[in-house]
């Protein structure tokens, strides 16, 4: 169907060579993580075997091994998503990305008078850093509701920032729940017409795994994403800012490497955006983040997109023809990325995932951290399917057949 | 792990057909909610109390074929026992929930049913969801109040 030979690219990675009780492991969960190809591996395993040291510190030639791969995953990272080098802040994950932004940014200069504008479909990790950080700055938040195919509604959203109040907003690029792909352009040319000052953060977690993204073109202030669900390790995600806002802020954790000169009883702080990373960075997972990003250039994000859209759209098909099964999300493939949240009538999603579980299919049941859009939506927990460039049509069938098994096993 | 060591029979029959599953208790003495917000079981319980024993019991909710059907075998366990005898069997299905042997086997009834369910550790909670309902229902009642709501977090 695309020009992907995925037989031949899953050997790439080896958790999918395994079996689950005799089934072939179906792995449709990789919009809770993804896994990790041999070349990711090798390449943090190298640095623990032949030059792990400590980075910008150290005037040996190991030390100077590991800052220039470091360095370098940095510089890498920037070109992949088209973003300034000094803009470039790893962190924990996503999650510390945001939190960064909620302490750096929102706790100084929103309070009394201002609002956030957020949407319906945020992860906690996009929601719960700023709803605590508004109970405590007491500023306004405002919710961009969904279209009735899960999509932003952008007339409202355009009410929502008319009285010129909000001073900055953070949404999602694409939604973990629904598969969403928001107008990001669209919705920050909005705000900020509204208010030329007002900063936005787009959480482009499900985004950079699976789509070409240029920060630069976007043109918003802030842009949170995360390692693991891009075929690289766990523990490293990414912030990206404009330098000149970054440049301008204090940092959020102080500490070890983030200073420029300590006395007795103060710092001053170092440039950006080394000022944003307190203490011993994860240095074999930024190495291992690089690797993952030269993996994925090389197989080309358009192309990877190409492959994904191919795939959403014969897995949504696929989902469509079953009776008593209901798809969440838009059905256009052009906004919609590869998470897919469906309902089985009468099951239970925790029962639907046991029943894909026991035939090896991997699927996430849950409220997927978006529990606000669950109430949305109406329901407590959903399934979802999610996919990524390993995935491919003989997947279909696994699912299909175990939501079926799990219709006739539970019918009461 | 076949589904069949998670779900006996005896747990679907509980599913398809609950026992003292309604949304109304005449004379009710509490009603408390319960949740289990990771996989979104929603539990309404009613109790009947009268002269220290627990009269009558009757859940509503949303939830996982698990939590309804361990729910549903709780019921029939439960109802005509003294508020302390019910307490102590609740005890003994949660330590059997973590693998434990069940000490009152014969009065737990199909609840021992659920022993294999321990095997999966992110059901448990689902298991006990009726089970910790009665619980904070009775004591509840014991400080006086009519009314309760709990959120099981992890």
């Amino acid at each position: 169907m695309t020009a992907f030979d995925v037989a031949t690219l899953r050997k790439e990675f080896p958790t999918l060579d395994r079996d689950v009780d005799g089934h072939r492991l179906v792995y449709l969960d990789s919009a809770a993580t993804s896994q990790t190809p041999i070349a990711v591996l090798d390449a943090m395993d190298r640095y623990y075997r032949t030059f792990r040291s400590n980075v910008n510190r150290g005037v040996y030639q190991l030390a100077e091994e590991a800052t220039d791969a470091f360095e370098g995953a940095r510089a890498n990272v920037a070109s992949f998503v088209d973003a300034d080098v000094r803009g470039v802040v790893f962190t924990k994950n996503a999650t510390e990305a945001c939190n960064l932004i909620a302490y750096a940014w929102v706790r100084r200069h929103l309070g009394p008078g201002d609002v956030m504008l957020s949407t319906m479909m945020e992860h906690h990790a996009n929601h719960v850093p700023f709803t605590t950080a508004a109970k405590e700055q007491g500023f306004e938040l405002r919710h961009v509701p969904l279209t009735s195919d899960g999509q932003l509604d952008l007339a409202a959203a355009e009410a929502l920032v008319a009285d010129g109040r909000v001073t900055f907003a953070a949404f999602a690029h694409v939604s973990n729940v629904l598969g969403t792909i928001n107008p990001v352009t669209a919705l920050r040319a909005l705000v900020r017409a509204a208010n030329p000052d007002a900063k936005v953060l787009v959480d482009g977690t499900q985004a950079v795994p699976h789509m070409p993204v240029s920060f630069r073109t976007l043109d918003v202030d802030f842009y949170a994403f995360t390692g693991h669900k891009m075929l690289g390790p766990t523990g490293i995600g990414v912030l990206l800012a404009a330098p000149e806002v970054l440049e301008t802020m204090e940092p959020f954790l102080t500490g070890g490497d983030m200073i420029r000169d300590v006395t007795l009883d103060g710092a001053t702080w170092n440039d950006i955006p080394h000022r944003f990373e307190a203490g011993t960075p994860m240095v074999a997972e930024v190495i291992g983040l690089g690797a993952a990003v030269d993996w994925l250039r090389a197989h080309d994000m358009a192309a990877i997109r190409e492959h994904e859209v191919a795939l959403i759209d014969a897995f949504l098909s696929a989902l469509s023809d079953l009776d008593g099964v209901e798809i969440y999300g838009p059905r256009d493939v052009s906004v919609r990325g590869g998470a897919l949240s469906f309902a089985v009538d009468g099951v239970h999603p925790h029962d639907v995932g046991s029943m894909l579980g026991s035939r090896g299919v991997c699927v996430r049941v849950g409220h997927h951290c978006a529990k606000p859009l669950m109430r949305c939506l109406g329901v407590s927990a959903t399934a979802r399917a999610s996919l990524h460039v390993y995935n491919d049509v003989d997947d279909i069938e696994p699912l299909v057949d175990g939501i079926q098994a799990a219709q006739r096993f539970f019918a009461r | 792990m076949t589904m069949e060591d998670l779900y006996q029979e005896i747990i679907l029959d509980h599913y398809r057909k609950p026992k003292n599953r309604q949304p109304q208790l005449e004379g009710e003495s509490v009603h408390v909610h319960h949740s289990n917000p990771l996989c979104g079981d929603e539990m309404d319980l009613r109790v009947r109390i009268g002269d220290g024993v627990l009269d009558a019991v009757v859940f509503d909710g949303d939830g996982c074929s698990i939590s309804q059907a361990s729910a549903s075998a709780m019921t029939q366990a439960i109802t005509g026992r003294t508020l302390d005898d019910v307490l102590e069997l609740a005890e003994d299905f949660r330590t059997m929930m973590h693998g434990e042997e069940p000490k009152r086997a014969d009065d737990l009834g199909d609840g021992v049913a659920f022993r294999g369910v321990a095997k999966f550790p992110v059901r448990v909670k689902c298991a006990l969801l009726g089970w910790m309902a009665v619980r904070d229902a009775i004591e509840t009642y014991q400080e006086g109040a009519s009314a309760h709501s709990v959120t099981h977090d992890d």
